[in-house]
């Protein structure tokens, strides 16, 4: 069968001394990306990028992917111990690993975290090679009305999940909404809310409200009189590194699930990968037994969100190698470094490339297997960092997230922003206002704004396109239902125990 | 979205700055330190593809190494406006390009530079030229009919962009006051998904920079109706120039050129002039930019003169349509 040949062919490539050494590089790299709080896989790849100019290109883009999936699987660690997302791919994983770091169970939360990695890696691996050019036509099929559609679910499903009162939940959804608006407008180009401040003519960045409102107000509650006990406390009772059979029993059906549900959203360009994580939690939250275990240390909670984002990460390579447009920047970056090799990827990459992208689908398996290899020893090491007095831990935390958050653009504006929402997140903690709903806000907001005044241009203003074409209708459909679910006083119950941050 | 630049790039030109102190630039025995280009676009960018290929040889002809450091954000007149404040003692320089250094003036009332003010031309390095693409089942076949269906159809096509002040933007806002048609712009962030909604039919057609659109055409997933330069591109031999079409208003190609702060000395300009000319002479460059469908200056469009009526030619061109899009 031409794909056997095509995947021997592939490993023959990838196997060789030079792309394994590549591979390796690209997965360590991408480990301490994830680690490291504040620096991110954009950053890093783009700062890498120069550097694999002078290396052969099949080797370069091994290594740029394994930064990009390697990121993934370190993406989780400080969610889980220190409760800082480094992407917002991982800040679901914040709720329910950072609760079990702080039930001394850091060592399972971050082993099956890899262990869910591995399995949806594989799969997706698999899912790539096999219908990789079948399921291009997914990412075709979303126009501008579908995207809405499904930023639209995005946010109900942060609604459906806030704990407590929903009129904050909402106030924070709105509130990261507002966020998401400040820079230049897509359609005139002229200034929103930046205050003629040049630094932000282009918004706020992701890393640094998310640094700001989890890292920074984390840290000022964690120094709080008390709060610094409790901590102690945590410390001490640390218990098994490994996950128990019963907590592998729990966890494999929720990551079948989150590697199914990422492996199809990854593969739409734009936030596919974020949306995965967080339909992941919800569809966990809402199929469990018993939902209250959830933002308190379920570890189905942490096990479907990584398994799910790290599936996305794989199949978003779908259409960079089925049609040559990449689906994000990391991809775009990706697309530069064939280009500074010749080599412009289109529809024929996968016939004119065969070394290439046989190569670099062979190279993700590998690289999977590579990152299992190194994180699975490190968990150990990880949870002994919990073991650090906090007076030494935090002002390290501090200084990587600065060191991150002023990387991505080179601007110490960009610091100083993320040290107000460092006090503005404190507030709302101490206020009850949930972090969460606001990050997935201000992720969504530009891609609901952009594709609804999209879908407007093109429609002329009629808004039933987003009824009229399927795909859209059957989103908002699922939108409503949830809502309906949502305010139904019979099920306020339930969503009172979802979402629930650190405090427990 | 994606703002970034390289750290390593960043430490190395802090170190530049503090050198500048140390060692007072002169003119005679330029260039004695690494040079910073800052680009104003990301890494693996047309531009900062095109900066690296030729700077990598204009690093051996001047015997020093060239750092690139990517500044992106708002449209590069960030990275520009950096590059105009820096020191005028050659050791800072700016690949600018069409959107930075000429479509950037209507398009930014509060721009916090001028192009032709506050720079000194060095070297004009490459053109891009620009198709006019469309979805593969847009009913016209060729230009002509391409004409006759956007003015019969304005109220009804849509034409896509990668945002404002890109080059597709501003080559599309020519191309539509030309035909002296306002189809629908529907804006993209960037190429990549403007690219995509073409591929998908959601979007009619789009102006769009050669590089991009090559394996796509090729592919048959999209078609070109012409290129907007005098002579056909190497790289697409069946696709006409627009004055073979029947449009031979339509001119239009993205460039990429060399700029130093203002007041940078003539010879240390003479010096980097020098060495560009001799980059853009050598083969293995040449192919290179070839490979990416760039249109490689003539040697008499090479001179700073040259690039100065550009620059000035282009403003001309620009302001006019792009004043009312703002």
């Amino acid at each position: 069968m031409e794909l056997f040949a095509n995947l021997a062919h592939g490993f023959a490539v990838a196997l060789s001394p030079i792309n394994l050494l590549m591979c390796l590089i690209g997965a360590l790299v991408g480990t301490l990306v994830g680690v490291l709080p504040g620096i991110g896989t954009i950053a890093t790849v783009a700062m890498l990028l120069p550097i694999t100019f002078g290396l052969p290109p099949v080797g370069a883009l091994i290594m740029l992917a394994g930064i990009y999936y390697g990121a993934q699987y370190g993406g989780s660690t400080t969610s889980i111990l220190v409760n800082i997302p480094g992407e917002a791919t991982s800040v679901v994983t914040a709720l329910d690993g950072h609760q079990m770091a702080r039930q001394g169970r850091a060592g399972p939360a971050l082993a099956i975290a890899a262990i869910g990695s591995f399995f949806a890696g594989c799969v997706a691996t698999v899912l790539i090679a096999v219908l990789g050019a079948p399921l291009t036509k997914l990412a075709l099929a979303f126009g501008p009305a579908e995207y809405f559609s499904l930023m639209v679910l995005g946010l109900i499903f942060a609604v459906v999940l806030a704990k407590g009162s929903v009129l904050k939940a909402i106030a924070m959804i709105v509130f990261g909404l507002l966020l998401s608006m400040v820079g230049s407008d897509i359609e005139t180009g002229a200034s929103r809310m930046a205050f003629n401040i040049p630094e932000l003519a282009d918004g706020l960045g992701f890393a640094t409200v998310a640094m700001g409102v989890f890292g920074f107000a984390e840290i000022i509650r964690n120094l709080d009189a008390g709060a610094g006990m409790s901590r102690d406390l945590v410390q001490q009772k640390i218990t098994g590194l490994m996950p128990t059979r019963k907590d592998l029993m729990d966890s494999a059906p929720a990551i079948v699930r989150g590697t199914i549900l990422g492996s199809i959203l990854g593969i739409l360009p734009g936030g596919g990968a974020v949306i995965a994580s967080f339909a992941a939690y919800t569809l966990e939250k809402k199929i469990a037994k018993d939902p209250s275990r959830f933002g308190r240390g379920a570890i189905e909670g942490v096990a479907s969100p990584e398994s799910a984002n790290n599936a996305a990460a794989q199949t978003s390579f779908i259409p960079l190698l089925t049609l040559g447009i990449p689906p994000n920047a990391v991809m775009a970056l990706m697309v530069g470094a064939m280009t500074i090799h010749g080599i412009v990827p289109g529809p024929q990459v996968m016939v004119k490339q065969p070394d290439l992208v046989w190569g670099m689908i062979a190279s993700m398996w590998i690289g999977n297997l590579m990152l299992i290899i190194i994180n699975l020893p490190l968990v150990g090491i990880w949870v002994r960092l919990l073991r650090v007095p906090y007076r030494l831990m935090f002002p390290s935390i501090v200084i990587f997230c600065a060191i991150g958050i002023y990387s991505v653009n080179n601007a110490p504006v960009d610091v100083v922003l993320a040290g107000a929402f460092g006090l503005v997140g404190y507030w709302l903690i101490k206020h009850d206002f949930e972090p969460a709903p606001l990050l997935l806000g201000m992720v969504l907001g530009p891609l609901m704004e952009e594709n609804l005044r999209r879908a407007l241009l093109i429609s002329r203003g009629d808004w039933s396109v987003f009824l009229s074409r399927p795909l859209s209708a059957v989103l908002l459909a699922i939108a409503a239902g949830l809502l309906v679910l949502a305010v139904l006083p019979t099920l306020r119950a339930k969503r009172d125990e979802v979402f629930v941050e650190s405090e427990g | 979205m994606m703002s970034v630049r390289s750290l390593a790039g960043a430490c190395l030109s802090a170190f530049a700055a503090l050198g500048a102190f140390a060692v007072p630039a002169s003119a005679q025995n330029y260039p004695t330190r690494t040079i910073t280009m800052i680009v104003p676009f990301a890494a693996g960018g047309p531009t900062d593809v095109i900066s690296r290929i030729v700077t990598a040889h204009m690093a051996q002809t001047l015997g020093q190494s060239i750092v690139i450091e990517n500044v992106v954000g708002a449209g590069g007149t960030t990275a520009t406006t950096r590059a105009a404040r820096a020191a005028n003692d050659g050791y800072t320089l700016v690949t600018g390009h069409m959107g930075t250094h000429a479509a950037s003036v209507p398009l930014y009332p509060k721009l916090a530079y001028h192009p032709e003010k506050d720079f000194e031309p060095v070297a004009l390095l490459a053109g891009t030229p620009i198709l006019i693409l469309a979805r593969k089942d847009f009913p016209p076949k060729d230009l002509k009919e391409f004409v006759a269906y956007v003015r019969a159809n304005a109220d009804k096509v849509n034409a896509a962009h990668a945002g404002i002040g890109s080059v597709s933007h501003a080559s599309c806002e020519l191309l539509n006051s030309i035909l002296d048609v306002k189809p629908v712009g529907v804006p993209f962030n960037g190429t990549g998904p403007a690219m995509n909604a073409l591929v998908a039919g959601q979007v009619d057609y789009m102006c769009d920079q050669i590089v991009n659109a090559v394996p796509q055409i090729n592919a048959g997933t999209i078609k070109a109706y012409a290129v907007a330069t005098a002579e056909r591109n190497p790289s697409l031999p069946n696709v006409p120039t627009t004055a073979e079409a029947g449009l031979p208003a339509f001119q239009a190609q993205a460039w990429n050129a060399i700029f130093a702060p203002k007041g940078t000395s003539p010879a240390i300009i003479a010096t980097l002039n020098a060495a560009a000319i001799k980059a853009l002479d050598d083969e293995n460059v040449r192919k290179r930019l070839l490979e990416l469908g760039s249109v490689i200056p003539a040697p008499t469009h090479r001179t700073p003169e040259a690039l100065a009526t550009l620059v000035k030619s282009e403003i001309a061109k620009w302001t006019p349509v792009l004043k009312p899009a703002s």
